[in-house]
């Protein structure tokens, strides 16, 4: 059996560039909490409209009493539901996507909350969007023949704009 | 030894490989010229998804595994120097699968199964689409059990000898595909055949995504390896020079399949039915299985810089020009590598657990794996049929000028394809669409990007015809001409003596498979049994 010097030396080389990626992943992953959405929290999607949570009042933007921001939304042939929020930028917030028929998977460009939807199960992902803007919600997986047609829309006001709107909405509601 | 029965068996396979491949590169042309929306007339979601449906199939399961069944048989035979065993067995694996592929059709065909190669549930196709694709599937089982008799008979008949490298690797090939497609497989038999012919109503679609991502990753290096065979076993001995190291060639396929198998969870990083340690560990087997990648990179650099200094090449990268660039094989190397380095340097990006999340199901995808698949993949079955084509009908290659500039064509269509659709990834476009229809200004900044992409495929179309048009006037050509070369195998520099049984034998890394199979799967698919999930009914398309 022969193994050249060279080729060892190369072999180890490999072994330290591959080593070195994941090294970087596993740090961003276990110290910056960089990770994949991975909840693994199942829900029916038949019933949704019977569940607290994803009943049709309930979708869309929610502040809860700590001030943390919660999107809800529905996935289903062929939108996003609601099919246009408003959010604050620079903010931390947590999406939670569900299902009503097949697998689908959202996407907003150029930012990196993407997660697939699986019937069955609620996929959470947190993002925050540094600049504001009007983003499209494009569906990312072949989902059906409309498939091209299921996007939706999400506003991204600066903080203050976004506060002055929740307020001035709450009065309106009054 | 006469081989008439041999050559016929593989010749068979090829046609019905590249009958498929020329068929798909038709529709693909349609598609990237019907997603553009630049002609109106085309525009068609049914027939869009129809035709992505089928080229999916026809390019990823039909060209691929015929190609494989027939360079395997025709590399067992030549490599061990024995006819093939039990030939009425591999035809009948032959005619199965070929019914498998019709029965598939036929629904993909009708706009029945417009559900994509990936089929995932519970959006439902037309019972026959699932039945065919499992037979196709259970006809290469016959070649893998084939490969897996002839290669221990060997060894039984020639005790303490090294198997030959090419056949070496292409039992450890039909040794992945058994583990790869035991995904699907059970899948289809567990949960997708029952629940399409109506026994069952309903369906698990985060289980069925697990057992699918089992297949998903390792199903790649199953296409990739004959490329890989040829890089270690033709590449040296055409480019005039020796194999630089016959036991790291197999260091590199034994890891390659090994360590493809474990690691299907980076298809699922962005699935909420799995867990992040899970994703994080087939993460990390996802890097490991780069290394035999950039071992083979070194091998056969290392091999080509040999045969170009022999050739009188000095200095650095002298020899790079006195290389053989006008035969087929060294040329398709030489592209198909660099194919390769900038298509794995696109694929370290999807392999990354969290930055993934950037570039998945967008245009970056399919640009990726036409880059690494039908880029440094299909070349080499380009050029592993130049080299056989002669060999297997006897008779000369119609023109050498010919198949050189349908290599270099579809290196360049390739490039010019594949960089825009990355770029289209990044600017956000999602794969799988079949037309533009999002109000948003973000979509006038792909336009140019897709009317590249329409260049591209048609240099593509172009010159995948004239590979057809070339075994075509090579087989019934009216030469008198017989061509009487016979396959050669690369040597290489130092001869392999004894191997340690480790670098010669396939049971020991079954065993190891099964292993890290259990370790890497056994609760992600277990957890289906235990958490209380729900299942969905089935829905059309």
């Amino acid at each position: 059996m022969h193994i050249d010097p060279l080729e060892k030396k190369w072999a180890q080389i490999s072994l330290g560039i591959c080593a070195l990626f994941v090294g970087i992943i596993m740090l961003d992953a276990l110290f910056h909490s960089v990770n994949a959405p991975s909840n693994v929290e199942t829900i029916n999607s038949a019933t949704l409209h019977l569940s607290e949570e994803f009943a049709e009042d309930n979708l869309g933007v929610e502040v809860d009493d700590d001030g943390n921001i919660i999107v809800r939304m529905v996935a289903g042939r062929y939108s996003f539901f609601p099919k246009k929020i408003t959010v604050p930028a620079d903010t931390k917030i947590t999406f939670r996507w569900v299902s009503i028929d097949v697998v689908h998977g959202v996407h907003i460009p150029m930012t990196n909350m993407s997660t697939m939807i699986i019937p069955g199960f609620v996929a959470e992902v947190e993002s925050s969007f540094p600049k504001p803007g009007d983003y499209p919600v494009l569906c990312n997986e072949y989902c059906g023949l409309g498939h091209d047609h299921m996007w939706s829309k999400i506003d991204v006001l600066e903080k203050d704009k976004w506060r002055a709107l929740q307020t001035s909405s709450k009065g309106v509601a009054k | 030894m006469t081989d008439i029965a041999e050559r016929r068996l593989a010749l068979s396979h090829m046609y019905v490989a590249f009958i498929a491949f020329i068929l798909a590169c038709f529709m693909g042309e349609y598609q990237v010229l019907e997603r553009s929306g630049f002609i109106s007339a085309l525009d068609s979601p049914t027939v869009y998804f129809a035709s992505v449906s089928t080229h999916g199939v026809l390019m990823a399961y039909v060209l691929t595994t015929f190609f494989i069944m027939g360079f395997g048989y025709y590399t067992a035979t030549t490599s061990l120097k024995v006819p093939v065993w039990n030939k009425p067995l591999a035809w009948g694996g032959f005619g199965l699968a070929l019914l498998g592929t019709v029965l598939a059709a036929i629904p993909l065909l009708l706009g029945l199964a417009s559900v994509m190669y990936t089929f995932y549930p519970p959006a439902q196709a037309h019972y026959l689409f699932y039945l065919g694709a499992t037979l196709l599937i259970v006809g290469s089982w016959v070649w893998c059990g084939i490969m897996i008799v002839m290669f221990l008979q060997w060894k039984k008949d020639n005790p303490g000898e090294a198997v030959p490298l090419a056949m070496f690797a292409t039992t450890m090939n039909a040794l992945l595909w058994l583990w790869t497609s035991a995904g699907v497989a059970l899948e289809s038999l567990f949960l997708i055949v029952p629940w399409s012919l109506g026994w069952t109503d309903t369906i698990d679609p985060g289980l069925a995504r697990t057992l699918f991502a089992w297949t998903l990753h390792p199903i790649v290096y199953f296409w990739l390896i004959p490329a890989y065979i040829a890089f270690y076993v033709f590449v040296p001995k055409q480019a005039g020079a020796f194999l630089f190291s016959d036991e790291a060639a197999r260091a590199a396929f034994i890891v390659l399949v090994v360590f493809s198998l474990p690691i299907g969870f980076h298809h699922l990083y962005m699935d909420p039915q799995q867990a992040a340690g899970w994703k994080m560990l087939h993460g990390i087997g996802t890097f490991v299985v780069a290394l035999p990648t950039f071992l083979t990179g070194f091998t056969v650099i290392a091999s080509l810089e040999i045969a170009g200094r022999l050739r009188g090449g000095k200095g650095l990268f002298g020899w790079i020009g006195s290389l053989p660039w006008t035969n087929t094989m060294v040329l398709a190397v030489i592209l198909s590598l660099l194919m390769l380095i900038f298509g794995g340097f696109g694929g370290l990006i999807n392999a990354s657990y969290a930055m993934n999340a950037m570039i998945h199901n967008t245009a970056w995808v399919p640009g990726h794996f036409h880059l690494i698949f039908a880029g440094t993949t299909v070349i080499m079955y380009f050029a592993i049929a130049y080299y056989l084509w002669p060999i297997l009908t006897q008779k000369p290659l119609y023109s050498n000028n010919l198949a050189l500039v349908q290599l270099w064509t579809w290196f360049l269509g390739m490039s010019i394809m594949t960089t825009p659709w990355h770029v289209l990834g990044l600017l956000g476009q999602p794969r799988r669409i079949s037309s533009v229809v999002y109000n948003n200004l973000l979509t006038l900044s792909w336009e140019p990007y897709e009317l590249l992409m329409i260049f591209g495929g048609l240099v593509l179309l172009g010159s995948a015809c004239l590979f057809i048009y070339q075994l075509f006037k090579t087989q019934f050509s009216n030469t008198s001409a017989v061509f009487t070369g016979e396959v050669e195998y690369a040597e290489p520099i130092h001869a392999v003596g004894t191997l340690p049984e480790y670098l010669n034998d396939i049971k020991i890394w079954n065993k190891v498979i099964g292993v890290l199979m259990l370790i890497s799967f056994g609760i992600p698919i277990l957890q289906f049994f235990f958490l209380d999930t729900y299942d969905s009914s089935a829905w059309g398309f």
